[in-house]
């Protein structure tokens, strides 16, 4: 079963990178960004086929490494 | 003093660190990331700079999780001291020895240039070769050094005197200016600023010789 794990910075952590973003597209002439957030999507090919079983094993991978709890907050997709 | 030193694929300032230990009479043993144990008897675990495992997912992240991690954490948990510099400062706050996390830095360049410190915790080993209050110029080379914490937890290191170096110019974003932080029992100290490479007349500064001056007084015999 595939899943997608999107890892974003918490709310209230400021993101250097997307704040760089967010003047980069007002340089190109796109008004009105109020903000960009950067994260990343990290895809699982697991070979659990039940997806309440992979959901939780991909929710443990992100505790245990995926994601930094103190800065980063991560939701989990089926692919 | 037994001094370990660690190893990481994408370590590169291990040996650096290695020379600061054995310059002020320790013995240092070099270890490997997939060994599971620390030499019998060590005083202090050195985590040295570098790129740990390329920096892949988050710095410090993988290299919080190798075998050897889980030994420095029973090492930590048992009173033993452990350095974390640069990248090891990261792989302390990956492995939770230390709180708070570490950003890119605020300007989003990699900086490498001496910066002045002030040393704000004289009652550590780490810190027992300067007077509190001492500014010291010790390089920084890094691209990951904006700590941040939430108000809670910097309170709480400032209020218990655990922030160990503050940078008097603050170059990467740092919360509260923090170049350094200790654990609660202020054997555990992380710090971005390479106090191995302004060890010898050579590198152009010698202030960080006195971190480890004072750590071998911290285990000379009573």
């Amino acid at each position: 079963m595939k899943l997608r794990v999107f890892v974003t910075l918490k709310a209230g952590v400021l993101d250097p990178q997307g704040e760089a973003v967010r003047h980069a597209l007002g340089a190109l002439g796109f008004e009105g960004v109020n903000g960009v957030r950067q994260g990343k999507m990290i895809e699982l090919d697991l070979a659990e086929t039940d997806a309440d079983k992979a959901r939780a094993q991909a929710h443990d991978m992100c505790e245990k490494l995926l994601a930094n709890p103190v800065i980063e907050s991560y939701h989990i997709e089926q692919a | 003093m037994k001094a370990a030193v660690i190893t990481f694929p994408g370590s590169n300032c291990d040996r650096d660190l290695a020379v600061a230990f054995e310059g002020v009479g320790a013995q240092v043993t070099r270890v490997w990331h997939k060994d599971t144990e620390l030499p019998a008897g060590t005083d202090i675990v050195g985590i040295p700079g570098g790129f740990s495992f390329g920096d892949y997912l988050r710095c410090g992240a993988i290299a919080a999780r190798s075998p050897i991690a889980r030994a420095i954490t029973g090492f930590a948990a048992d009173g033993g001291h452990v350095l974390g510099i640069c990248n090891g400062f990261q792989v302390l706050v990956e492995m939770g020895l230390l709180p708070g996390a570490l950003l890119r830095n605020a300007n989003l360049k990699y900086i490498c240039k001496p910066v002045a410190l002030r040393v704000d915790a004289d009652n550590s080993g780490f810190t027992a070769g300067y007077g509190a209050g001492a500014q010291i110029t010790v390089p920084i080379a890094h691209h990951d050094g904006n700590y941040t914490a939430d108000p809670e937890t910097l309170a709480r290191l400032k209020g218990d005197g655990r922030v160990a170096f503050t940078y008097l110019d603050n170059p990467n974003g740092s919360a509260a200016d923090i170049a350094g932080i200790l654990s609660e029992n202020r054997r555990v100290l992380g710090m971005m600023p390479h106090p191995e490479r302004a060890f010898s007349p050579v590198h152009g500064g010698t202030d960080g010789r006195a971190m480890f001056e004072g750590l071998i007084g911290a285990f000379a015999p009573a």
